[in-house]
């Protein structure tokens, strides 16, 4: 079953790390996909840009409208993103109490939908 | 003129053979599961341009022996220490095969395998990986396509479930008569996961799920040809055909899931149908041991032999259900119960066989509960009730097709439209 762990966060948040606290949690972060690959339930790791290069496209009347930022006001903005691969929503609650970025912001876990057939 | 096999055909067929002959030749499971990919690589490569070798099971055994022993001789030097299990291999192995073992030797190997790679120390996905790596000849490449997850992490999963394998200290022996029963339903239940995984009758980029039904019927026919007798085999390779045939029936144009009672039923294939219906027919009249798969395959049978969802003997397949539920309780086949009583009783007979689900904690709030009880209280005229319940199983399902068709039934009702 894959998970996706989302990482939220603000700019506030973010820039408050001292420098030694970024490094731990990037080396925190390595230190956690490398052991989700040796388990063999790593899938991606991707981190996204900053909001201010966010686009949101609607279509209005048949025509795209493109607007800079987030659609939503939000306080906390998604930072990056892990799918994993494992055996149980338990499993993927402890993988992602393992994401560094918990002891600071928030991660959220959701299942991903999957094309199999419900039950034969 | 007889047409020869598809070389990719023939070398899924010669895996396991090859693979037995190096383990039992040389021990290590693991290095020799490495060396057997590695020659069907090689021979994938070139077969078709060089032409087939006369003795193709016998090029496989010198390739991958010669694989083994070069990584075996380079991990020794590597180590710089005397390997015990390595010096077992003889030194002659590389250029002199032994002439093909006896047909029963396969037979026992690719079984010996098959016990192995469902070894009760791995996790279900990862006893599927194995098992389709090592007893069925797909690449790691082809088995983390399906499962969609990079090479990288399929390749990890499967070195890891062989280095389970090893530490768990199982042999590469038929496991004893005592334990035998035990371990063939852990090989007939990854069969059955990995039939269920491909049985999704979408088109596209998808296809290549459709590829593991495939590859499920073709090992369990296998273990059907090895172990005649068995009727859960019989029963679980009659389930799948029974279940199969319906494959194209199954999705609309749209690619929305149809409803066993909604199906277009001339699309069933009638061929299959029949093999399945006169294998389950054949082991009911044999059996010793009345297994749930058999059970479940004559279920299938019954609604197969109907020519509309109005013929359908409802009263067979309630019955059916009940002996399922004595032989091997379980919430899901009581669920499945519920409707066919639904369909003889009426629905509020159905909804009270559900009632005792709701205390159930393996069921509790499941999304498979809810839309079962939609369906019935859709029976039952309760269309408000129905409605919320079709949508609260939409929400908890996490399969794509299944949560459109919960939708879609949802939809229906809201306002007629």
């Amino acid at each position: 079953m894959k998970y996706m762990l989302l990482i939220y966060g603000n700019e506030e948040l973010w820039e408050s790390f001292p420098p030694e606290t970024f490094a731990e949690v990037i080396r925190d972060t390595d230190a956690l996909h490398e052991e989700l690959r040796a388990s063999g339930e790593f899938v991606g790791a991707w981190g996204v840009a900053d909001q201010a290069q966010a686009k949101t496209v609607t279509v209005q009347g048949g025509a795209p409208v493109v607007t800079d930022g987030p659609y939503l006001e939000a306080k906390e903005y998604l930072g990056s993103f892990d799918i994993v691969d494992c055996d149980s929503l338990e499993r993927a609650l402890e993988i992602a109490a393992k994401v560094p970025f918990a002891r600071y912001g928030t991660v959220e876990v959701r299942p991903l939908m999957h094309e199999a057939a419900p039950e034969a | 003129m007889i047409a020869e096999p598809r070389v990719e055909d023939l070398l899924r067929r010669l895996a396991p053979q090859v693979l037995g002959a190096l383990v039992r030749r040389y021990g290590h499971f693991d290095a020799s599961e490495d060396a057997v990919q590695e020659a069907l690589l090689a021979a994938a490569m070139q077969w078709p341009r060089e032409g087939r070798p006369d003795n193709p099971r016998a090029w496989l055994v010198t390739v991958a022996s010669r694989r083994l022993t070069d990584h075996l001789r380079s991990e020794q030097s590597r180590r710089r220490r005397e390997d015990a299990t390595a010096a077992r291999a003889p030194a002659d192995a590389a250029v002199a095969p032994a002439p093909g073992e006896s047909p029963a030797t396969d037979r026992d190997d690719t079984l010996a395998l098959l016990f192995l790679c469902c070894h009760p120390a791995l996790t279900p996905p990862s006893q599927i990986a194995l098992t389709l790596r090592a007893v069925g000849g797909l690449t790691t490449g082809e088995i983390a396509r399906a499962f969609l997850v990079p090479e990288a992490t399929m390749a990890q999963r499967i070195s890891r479930a062989k280095q389970k394998v090893k530490a768990a200290g199982s042999t590469f022996d038929l496991p004893p008569p005592a334990e035998r029963g035990g371990r063939l339903a852990a090989v007939l239940h990854v069969l059955y996961l990995v039939f269920n995984e491909g049985y999704v009758a979408t088109s596209g980029p998808l296809l290549h799920r459709a590829d593991l039904t495939r590859e499920a019927v073709r090992l369990t026919r296998a273990v059907h040809r090895m172990l005649p007798e068995d009727g859960e085999v019989a029963g679980l390779l009659a389930l799948m055909l029974l279940t199969d045939a319906r494959r194209s029936a199954r999705t609309g144009p749209d690619g929305a899931l149809v409803p066993l009672a909604e199906q277009d039923r001339s699309r069933w294939d009638g061929r299959m149908i029949a093999e399945g219906t006169d294998l389950i027919t054949r082991t009911l009249a044999t059996t010793s041991r009345l297994g749930p798969y058999q059970i479940q395959a004559a279920i299938a049978a019954v609604h197969d032999e109907a020519p509309t969802a109005d013929d359908t003997d409802w009263p067979q397949v309630a019955a059916l259900y009940g002996l399922l539920d004595r032989v091997a309780p379980n919430p899901m086949v009581t669920l499945n119960r519920a409707v066919a009583v639904a369909m003889t009783s009426g629905p509020q007979a159905g909804l009270d066989l559900l009632a005792p689900l709701d205390d159930d904690a393996r069921m509790a709030g499941h999304h498979r509960l809810v839309a079962v009880r939609a369906h019935l209280l859709e029976m039952a005229g309760d269309t408000a009730g129905a409605r919320d319940a079709y949508r609260a199983a939409a929400a908890g399902t996490t399969s794509l097709p299944e949560r459109r068709h919960l939708t879609a039934r949802a939809a229906r009702l809201s306002g007629g439209r």
